[in-house]
């Protein structure tokens, strides 16, 4: 499982340098919290793991390949941003299969259930993305997460956001059943992953502006 | 293999099913714009039949054109353009199942609703078999230059009018070849050429389209 580094990273938007000079890597079995200020560029160093957008200056690294050239990045790599994915008229099963689909992950009715279930959302699968409160359409775009069976490189932009306590803790049992497996995570957060969380290597991203 | 084509394609048909007062808006435009040309122009039969093939054609064209502008701000506001180019699937093969999606829901209805039209402005039958041809393969480039469009005007305020005066000189060759065979049919002379020259058109833009869009999604995703 190759391991997610950032080489001198330098990251702009618009006029702004949001921050430069940031290295860091993120290894198999490992997670990695991302943290910082409001605007200090956390999104921003996602979507750059991700592969994006360009940075400024230095490089995203998979397994020493640039992972916007990486051939094997886009199957191993995981990545939910703040936006959901998912299509309001769509149901919570449509929208599930169609990005498993999409990301060539199994996408059987089985499957799909068992994914909604882990999230808490089994009982929501045929109502329409439309009728979900914010920290449903959360569980359902996680719900992803559920899917993945091999190793791979989790990209997560607030996860945590808008779920409750038992949705919090269904996500907190993906990580470790994901990091056990050899897989690795980059995340942020603004509220404290917890303690039923798995260990994490607190990354800030402050002093880098 | 799993096709990604099939996958986009068939969610967006899937979507414009669950809007159909939305989806058909497009095709009501178009009639609704035909229409006007009668009242406008006056109801003198030869008139009209001068200027139909030309009418109509223009009016797919607009009719298109306005129905492009969302083709990818949706899916660019909710997160799932951004899962679709990080998928691994080429760009051109999103496109292009975007596009055809356009079409299906667009440009196939609006292909339809010619006979209807022709009518309307004295067409003879020959001319609108003529014109359904033209617009047949006319429709897709729309759809196809429609998505660039759409692609490049990505989050940008005014977008609509933009993407119309940026597509809009691209769609004037299908614009003249399409017309051009209805005229052509109505004094006389052969289609083949004009019909030949639409083809290349499709062909072209059919490979080219795709490839473009993509770089643009690219771009806007940055």
């Amino acid at each position: 499982m190759p391991t997610l580094s950032f080489v001198d990273l330098a990251c702009r938007r618009g006029n702004r340098v949001l921050f430069r000079g940031v290295n860091l890597q993120v290894r198999a079995r490992h997670a990695v919290w991302l943290r910082g200020r409001n605007g200090r560029g956390k999104t921003s160093l996602l979507r750059l793991a991700a592969g994006l957008s360009v940075p400024e200056a230095g490089q995203v690294l998979w397994g020493g390949q640039a992972v916007r050239r990486a051939g094997d990045y886009a199957t191993r790599r995981v990545y939910i941003g703040h936006a959901n994915a998912l299509k309001e008229d769509l149901t919570v099963t449509e929208s599930l299969r169609f990005l498993a689909h999409l990301h060539g992950r199994a996408h059987d009715a089985a499957v799909l259930g068992y994914a909604l279930e882990r999230l808490g959302m089994a009982t929501r699968r045929d109502a329409l993305v439309r009728t979900l409160s914010q920290g449903q359409r959360r569980r359902a775009a996680l719900a992803r997460l559920a899917l993945e069976r091999g190793a791979s490189l989790w990209i997560l932009d607030e996860p945590y956001d808008a779920l409750d306590v038992d949705g919090v803790q269904a996500v907190n049992e993906l990580l470790h059943a994901h990091l056990s497996r050899g897989g690795s995570v980059l995340l942020t957060s603004h509220q404290a992953p917890g303690a039923a969380a798995p260990d994490m290597a607190e990354f800030d991203l402050d002093p880098f502006a | 293999m799993i096709s990604a084509f099939a996958a986009v394609y068939a969610r967006d048909l899937r979507l414009a099913l669950r809007r159909r007062v939305e989806a058909l808006l497009p095709v009501v435009f178009f009639i609704v714009a035909v229409s006007l040309f009668p009242l406008g122009v006056g109801p003198e039969p030869q008139t009209l039949r001068q200027i139909a093939a030309g009418v109509v054609w223009v009016s797919a064209l607009l009719a298109s054109m306005l129905s492009v502008t969302s083709l990818y701000a949706g899916d660019h506001a909710d997160g799932s353009l951004e899962q679709m180019m990080l998928s691994g699937h080429s760009g051109f093969e999103i496109s292009a199942a975007k596009a055809a999606a356009h079409w299906t829901i667009t440009g196939a209805p609006l292909v339809l609703a010619a006979p209807l039209i022709g009518l309307l402005l004295d067409m003879s039958a020959q001319a609108l078999g003529t014109l359904v041809v033209s617009l047949l393969l006319g429709t897709p480039v729309l759809s196809l230059l429609g998505g660039l469009g759409a692609a490049l005007t990505l989050g940008l305020r005014s977008a609509g009018v933009l993407l119309i005066l940026l597509i809009l000189p691209l769609a004037i060759p299908a614009l003249i070849f399409g017309a051009g065979a209805v005229s052509a049919v109505d004094s006389g002379q052969s289609t083949s050429g004009h019909f030949s020259l639409l083809g290349a058109l499709l062909i072209l833009t059919a490979l080219t389209a795709p490839l473009a869009t993509s770089f643009a999604l690219h771009i806007a995703l940055e």
